[in-house]
């Protein structure tokens, strides 16, 4: 039976939503997949293959749909693949246990004129049901050749995929029509007429016909773009004149489909169904319930929320530490240079930073899919529709939108969950205003410098709040302005409960992380060695001294210091020396330790810390006071003190005098890196712009720091801590919020311009290559740049002017 | 009775006599089955009075409320 012919056999694979037909997918063809977009549009385009009795077999997976009008872009998608690729076969995913409605899709696919294997899945839910299918009546019906299936259990695959062989081989129509009744059919018939005079377009002409009758604006265009058609589309134009008083042409054509559905089902069951409770039903009036449905849905959405950015900031962190380890190495291992900077803190940082979102959009999708095939998803937008409209937007837009405060990236990719277009870019557009983690540093390090410990719990729910009126004013504007028109209907199946398979649920998470890896990763790796670039270029500042001899210069005065110190206590030779040497490496190694210690409960605290940092603060100018007196041996060295009296004094003026060294010496990098960054590329643009930011009060150092932030938000902390000379990062920011209040230009009605322009203007890089990707090109990535830096502009503008005029400062 | 799904309460079945409706929404509803002569039943309203969900063809279908005000139902069931 092996013919081994080497032609391939190319199968599109077609039905409803929820039929089961990407489980029958995977299972035919497992990890031989590969998922991209259709061209010039956000539709996902799966395809995959598999070899079957010698015969390799091309399997395209069109978006599920209930049917095939130019009204909806997975229908036209779906079709057009259909009648322009001419698929050998096509095979119709039936869900067996809602076969009536699933017909409906069936009779548009027979018009299609493409040979036709139905795969008549869930049948066992059926028979649990009480529906008998006569698989022979409903293939004398339909004229297609029919397969059982059972998906989830991976039942009837073989079957099925020796039908599409044998299917191929006969090349057969399936042989059923439709009957549109005595008015209809001289029209399709005169206009199929028309056609075949005509003898230009490859579509199946019935198909046509009806097509024409019923308007279709893609198929008008499809034929006017043929040869002597201008007579066809007369004729059809004359038919619909006079065919629409007679009949509703709106929608007489669906219902004769439906007719046609109705008799086929009534024809191939055998028995009556009855109207019973499912399990399904049970569920759902607990997890739909007038009182306990919104509880329930905030309930998983806390659940939800924790999954992706609790428990993936684990996995992320260790991400973070693994780049951070294999810089360190990596900067160890190559020689200083251009090549090490362009390593280490290009390529590497770049990497560490696509690679540390993985963990989010892994779990993110992990809870999704089970969402989505548990069926619940449909239930969170029944349940959320009514809150989510007033704002512009669809029941579903909630769940990426929520996710939005751990990531905007998740948002964006996850906000695929809507069906439709607009919806779905109403909210990837308004994404931003929802606080993501990484502008939390930013906020509590202006919080914390200029508003006292009472009021900094409001500033940040102001701000947080801010965003979502701004979100829900921004997607009322976009409806309005940017996609208007019809509004799109909220007619939405709710699929059965059921448990997802383990495998469906794994493969549908795969596929996301692969997807951001493969296009947003490339993107983010660019942007990083860009934004390297421009900080760390050119690299021939001219600077105020040479660094490395004061360093030199430095390092020799305190060697200096410390054989004063040795010839002191009377320690002239290498013997006397060693001791006391390896005490101090012992004592420098006992501080490192207790550093670690209090930066790891700092850490720990870090909620509190944020918004308690003037405490810390006054302790630290305690400590510059203190800094003349001569310092108290820490208890931490007590134990060292007393089992080694004699050789401690020698051993604490040296440790000292190795600290004060160590601390010029940071004061010399610090202030190199200053000057440095002060002489780069960021530091011209930030110049270039301030004149643009002056009104909103901003100064160059604002200003640059708000172009360092594209790269991460949390960026703004460090680069601030370069400008200022001072070691600081997210984590430590205390030091650097001394510094801020310090500052003439820096007031509190300018942090609350600042912050309210870092919440809008774009996210950071990673953001914007997957918002390009979702949104489709660089077209629209350029109107969200442009778009919400300008808004930003006008909110900071506000906030600083109107602020001044209230006489806030 | 006929009244329009919007108006018909939890429990309550009966046929689709006309859609009333235009365009998209129209042409969406019938595609997802709901032509006239189809039996249908309110199985229940969302938390917040909207939207509705019915049974329609042995599946639930969600619709929102100004959709439903559009179909006129021959009640025949009540609750």
């Amino acid at each position: 039976m092996s013919d081994q012919s080497t032609t391939s056999i190319r199968i599109a694979l077609a039905g409803n939503p929820n039929c089961g037909k990407t489980t029958i997918f995977n299972n035919i063809t497992g990890a031989k997949q590969h998922v991209g977009n259709y061209p010039g549009v956000t539709v996902e385009k799966k395809e995959g293959e598999c070899t079957f009795s010698g015969k390799d077999l091309l399997f395209i997976d069109l978006p599920g749909t209930y049917s095939l009008t130019a009204r909806s872009l997975d229908e036209l998608v779906a079709r057009n693949v259909i009648i322009n690729d001419e698929p050998d076969v096509l095979v119709n995913v039936i869900d067996a246990s809602n076969l009536e409605r699933n017909l409906y899709l069936a009779a548009q696919l027979l018009e299609l004129e493409r040979p036709l294997v139905m795969a008549l899945n869930m049948s066992d839910v059926a028979k649990e049901m009480g529906v008998h299918i006569d698989i022979k009546k409903l293939s004398e019906l339909t004229g297609a050749t029919i397969v059982e299936t059972v998906g989830r259990n991976n039942v009837g695959t073989t079957e099925l995929l020796q039908a599409v062989i044998d299917v191929a081989k006969e090349a057969k129509k399936p042989s059923a029509t439709i009957d549109y009744g005595p008015e209809l059919e001289p029209a399709i018939k005169d206009i199929v007429n028309e056609l075949e005079k005509a003898d230009t377009i490859t579509y199946p002409l019935r198909w046509v016909a009806i097509k024409l009758l019923e308007a279709d604006p893609d198929v008008i265009k499809k034929v006017k773009a043929f040869e002597r058609t201008e007579a066809v589309l007369a004729k059809a134009e004359q038919w619909r004149e006079e065919l629409k008083d007679k009949v509703d042409l709106e929608i007489i054509f669906q219902e004769f489909r439906h007719s046609f559905a109705v008799a086929t089902y009534n024809n191939a069951i055998k028995g009556t169904p009855k109207e019973i409770e499912t399990r399904s039903d049970r569920i759902d009036k607990v997890l739909t319930h007038r009182i306990w449905g919104l509880p329930i849905f905030v309930f998983v959405m806390w659940l939800l929320f924790n999954l992706v950015n609790t428990i993936g900031a684990y996995p992320q962190g260790w991400i973070e530490d693994a780049f951070t380890a294999l810089g360190d190495w990596a900067g160890a291992v190559i020689p200083e240079g251009q090549l090490n900077s362009l390593v280490v803190d290009g390529i590497i940082a770049g990497v560490g930073a696509v690679m540390s979102f993985v963990p989010l959009i892994v779990l993110l999708f992990l809870g999704i899919a089970f969402l989505e095939d548990t069926g619940y998803m449909a239930r969170a937008a029944f349940v959320m529709d009514r809150i989510m409209r007033a704002c512009g937007l669809h029941g579903k837009s909630f769940i990426p939108l929520l996710m939005g405060y751990g990531c905007s990236i998740p948002t964006i990719m996850g906000a695929r969950i809507l069906d439709n277009n607009r919806d779905r870019m109403i909210t990837i557009l308004v994404s931003q205003f929802m606080t993501c983690s990484a502008r939390l540093p930013v906020y509590t390090l202006f919080i914390g410098a200029f508003f006292p410990v009472a009021q900094r719990g409001n500033v940040l729910a102001a701000i947080y709040f801010a965003g979502i009126v701004l979100a829900i004013v921004m997607a009322k504007i976009f409806r309005k302005f940017l996609f208007p028109g019809e509004s799109e209907p909220f007619v939405m199946e709710l699929p059965p409960y059921h448990m997802p398979t383990l495998k469906s649920v794994l493969m549908h998470m795969w596929e996301r992380a692969f997807l951001y890896l493969k296009k947003a990763g490339t993107f983010i790796l660019a942007a990083s060695v860009l934004i390297w670039f421009l900080a760390s270029y050119p690299q021939d500042v001219p600077m105020s001294q040479d660094f490395d001899a004061a360093r030199d210069q430095v390092t020799q005065e305190y060697e200096a210091r410390d054989n004063a110190i040795l010839l002191q206590y009377g320690i002239a030779t290498d013997e006397q020396k060693a001791p006391v040497m390896a005490m101090v490496d012992e004592m420098t190694a006992i501080q490192t330790e207790q550093d670690e210690a209090a930066a790891e409960e700092g850490e720990e605290e870090i909620g509190d810390e944020g918004l308690n940092g003037e405490a810390a603060a006054t302790d630290e100018a305690a400590t510059a006071e203190d800094a003349n007196a001569a310092p108290e041996v820490p208890d931490y060295f007590h134990d060292l003190q007393v089992a080694n009296a004699d050789a401690f004094p020698v051993a604490w003026a040296i440790y000292l005098n190795n600290q004060e060294k160590d601390e010029a010496i940071g004061d010399l990098d610090q202030k190199e890196s200053t000057e440095k960054l002060e002489g780069s590329y960021v530091a011209s643009i930030g110049k270039f712009i301030e004149p643009v930011m002056r009104p909103l009060g901003f100064d160059w150092k604002m200003s640059v720091s708000l172009v360092t932030a594209l790269a991460a938000k949390e960026v703004m902390v460090s680069t601030l801590g370069t400008i200022y000379s001072i070691a600081a990062d997210e984590d430590n920011e205390q030091p650097l919020q001394v510094y801020l209040r310090q500052d003439p230009s820096f007031t509190p009605l300018v942090a609350v311009g600042l912050m309210m322009f870092v919440l809008i203007y774009p996210p950071c890089f990673a953001a914007m290559a997957v918002f390009k990707r979702e949104a489709g090109g660089w077209g629209w990535l350029t109107f969200f740049v442009v778009y919400s830096t300008a808004l930003a502009w006008v909110a900071a503008f506000i906030v600083y002017n109107g602020g001044r005029l209230l006489g806030f400062h | 009775m006929i009244k329009s799904l919007a108006s018909m309460k939890t429990g309550e079945a009966g046929t689709i006599k006309q859609l009333r409706g235009s365009g998209n929404i129209k042409h969406r509803l019938v595609d997802m089955g709901l032509v006239p002569g189809t039996f249908v039943r309110v199985m229940k309203f969302a938390p917040l009075g909207d939207p509705i969900e019915i049974k329609v063809k042995n599946f639930d279908l969600a619709l929102r409320v100004s959709e439903a005000e559009t179909i006129d139902i021959e009640v025949s069931q009540e609750a």
